[in-house]
């Protein structure tokens, strides 16, 4: 066999995310071949190397699910914690410590069902947490429930005959309930999804980024959709770059919107505002 | 009895589960997917949404929710079921008391599975522990073949008692393992459950509040008729666990009579009758214990197997009329009750407290978080105890098996 030879970009990049792995342990991971859950950790990875952010000064927060083995693959501060309450961990990390890089990997299920209170409320206080949902459109682990964003007509192994529910909309449900900073791209888009990632991961504030990425473990083969590229594809096909103006755009329905999906840096940010606070009183004190 | 075909399938615990809900004709299934409990669930959905079975399944956002909705369903009359493991029924934690003090038939699979953290998704029984003291009726099982004839029996017990009733069985050690499981014909299972009767249906024609906030005393309602107040509710809920016993017994014996299986009503026993030492568990572990007895036996030790059916309520008087002839006891808990001991341990040492009899018991620790328990373990345990006791060593401290510490 000859060995494959690189291109020396793609040397130098996969060795950046070999820095940051956690050496010699939790390998081989769980995923299965061809899951986009690689490709976010690779493009996490790349957005926190530019940025320069000390390995330590990052904490990694999860819940429960296959997105969520993510942190234990990573060398960074990582707590691996239980189904749904990734944001509510989170929330008492960043309090104690606001001076640490929080971020929570997050999946549909995870996220948007058992831990959808907590999303909303995380929005609502638009705490400095950066929250990347990698949406499969299936729970994964437990092997290929119906989850929250499965969409209507899907097959799945407790809707075996079609999926009759409605999907979240889970950018706009982060929108309504006051996030600051909402992207949304694929695991197709690497090199968008190191852009967003990087801007969501710099904002001031609750940002969320969605990366629809493909179960086609599960999902793709319930729904006879094929393998990890045919599944990859659809994204390409799908995507509409620039072409939308809103979440919601009426033509395209259809069409994956995707990008930078709502930018506010004028709201305060929680824990800023908690400071403000206790400056004034230690003041009225004095 | 009947003389219809029954026939013999090759099935997962989690398929006997399934298979044993269609037979009830349950009527509301919800559930959220948690390993090794998900495939009840997914067979479910499917021999719902294929017609097999009249009923409405429920895809909610949580555990919490699964509970809430079999506690709405039932409340308003149906037969309801669903399953779950570890933190699944820790997350349900808030409405398993609640179906519990709202005397609810509701049934409960339960694939057992170590609690986090940290975590793990193999087997031990520190999640049914954790919940024992909630009000449900605990039964374990040793086979696919206990598991599913027992989910028959509990909606008579539930349905008789009104107490919710949690059948649980070793995740993966059951719940992924086939054996064959005679599943009788659904005439006979109509036979031996009747359609659920609720007693304490909601009718439009009829309102009433149902659990209302109860004060400490008993006062009069708007109609001016006393009401009990929340520890007469619980005297209640108590005196009906205590004579669930009969009703468990009765129905085991009535399951045996109809379709040739009963499993021992509230606790059981193999070679017993003459045992110096008797090797005391719950679940799947009695059968590597039944190996055990078996190789004691051949190198002369008279040993027995104490098997545990129902946790709670807790078979004292049976317990104590087994354990009378025996020398020593040694009890293999798949649980812990940190800061103590073993929790069906503690539990029988106070049953035999004041009994007039008294044999030595001594605790294990064992298989916790899928530790696999090999019957050489046991008769290790149970020739390390029988030394003892005959040594005069009463007591000793819980000891953890193939603990590599």
């Amino acid at each position: 066999m000859t060995p494959a030879v690189k291109s020396s970009a793609a040397v130098q990049q996969s060795d950046v995310v070999l820095r940051y792995l956690r050496p010699h342990k939790k390998f081989p991971n769980l995923w299965c071949p061809g899951c986009g859950n690689g490709i976010v950790m690779s493009s996490l990875v790349r957005a926190i190397d530019k940025l320069g952010l000390a390995k330590d000064n990052v904490v990694l927060v999860s819940g429960i699910g296959c997105s969520s083995r993510m942190p234990v693959y990573l060398d960074f501060q990582a707590l691996h914690t239980t189904h749904g309450r990734a944001l509510a961990f989170a929330t008492g990390v960043k309090f104690a410590r606001p001076d640490l890089k929080v971020v929570v990997i997050t999946g549909d299920g995870d996220c948007l069902s058992i831990g959808g209170n907590h999303l909303i409320h995380a929005c609502r206080r638009n705490i400095d947490i950066t929250t990347i949902l990698i949406n499969n459109y299936i729970y994964g682990m437990t092997g290929g429930q119906i989850s929250p964003t499965t969409p209507s007509g899907s097959v799945s192994t407790t809707t075996p005959y079609g999926n009759m529910e409605k999907q979240f909309e889970a950018c706009e449900l982060a929108k309504g309930a006051g996030a600051t900073f909402i992207a949304r791209t694929t695991v197709y888009h690497t090199s968008q999804m190191d852009r967003m990632i990087t801007e969501a991961i710099q904002h001031r504030g609750f940002s969320f980024v969605e990366v629809l990425s493909n179960c086609h473990t599960y999902y793709g083969r319930l729904n006879r959709l094929g393998q990890a590229t045919a599944l990859l594809r659809m994204f390409q096909e799908k995507a509409a770059r620039g072409k939308a103006k809103s979440i919601i755009d009426e033509e395209s329905k259809d069409m994956i919107v995707t990008g930078v999906l709502h930018r506010d840096d004028e709201k305060t940010e929680l824990c800023d505002e908690y400071q403000k606070l206790l400056d004034s009183l230690s003041k009225g004190k004095a | 009895m009947t003389t219809t075909k029954h026939k013999v399938h090759v099935l997962t615990g989690n398929e006997a589960v399934a298979t044993a809900a269609k037979l009830c004709r349950v009527q509301v299934v919800a559930a959220y997917p948690i390993t090794p409990q998900s495939s009840v669930v997914e067979t479910l959905s499917k021999i719902i949404e294929q017609g097999e079975l009249k009923a409405e399944f429920v895809t909610v956002e949580s555990e919490h929710s699964a509970l809430a909705v079999c506690i709405a369903a039932s409340t308003v009359g149906a037969r309801v079921f669903t399953a779950t493991s570890a933190n699944g029924l820790a997350y349900m934690c808030e409405q398993v008391h609640w179906a519990a003090g709202a005397r609810l038939p509701i049934v409960m699979g339960l694939a057992n599975r170590a609690m986090a953290a940290p975590w793990s998704v193999l087997n031990d029984q520190q999640d049914s522990m954790t919940m024992r003291d909630a009000g449900w009726i605990q039964i374990f099982c040793r086979n696919n073949q206990e598991i599913f004839d027992t989910f028959v029996q509990a909606f008579k017990i539930a349905e008789t008692v009104h107490v919710p009733v949690m059948v649980c069985y070793d995740g993966y050690i059951l719940s992924h393992t086939v054996m064959p499981v005679e599943i009788p014909a659904q005439e006979s299972v109509d036979a031996f459950l009747p359609p659920y009767k609720p007693h304490t249906i909601l009718d439009p024609a009829h309102p009433r509040n149902l659990n209302p906030v109860t004060l400490a005393d008993p006062r009069r309602n708007g109609d001016g008729e006393l009401c009990h107040g929340y520890m007469e509710l619980r005297y209640l809920h108590q005196e009906a666990l205590l004579n669930a016993p009969a009703v468990i017994t009765a129905v085991d014996q009535e399951y045996g009579k109809a379709f040739g299986r009963s499993w021992g009503g509230m606790a059981w026993g193999y070679q017993a009758e003459d045992a110096e030492i008797l090797l005391m568990a719950a679940g799947s572990l009695c059968m590597e214990a039944s190996v055990a007895v078996d190789r004691l036996r051949q190198e002369g030790i008279k040993a027995g197997v104490l098997g545990l059916r129902v946790y709670r309520p807790f078979p004292k008087k049976e317990l104590i009329e087994a354990t009378k002839n025996a020398k020593v006891v040694a009890v293999f808990d798949k649980s812990m009750s940190y800061g103590n001991e073993g929790p069906i341990c503690a539990d029988l040492k106070a049953a035999l407290y004041g009994s007039g009899s008294a044999p030595i018991v001594h605790g294990y620790i064992t298989g916790l978080g899928g530790r696999d328990v090999k019957y050489r373990h046991l008769m290790d345990a149970a020739k390390t105890s029988l030394t003892a006791a005959n040594n005069g060593i009463s007591t000793k401290a819980s000891e953890w098996i193939n603990c590599q510490i």
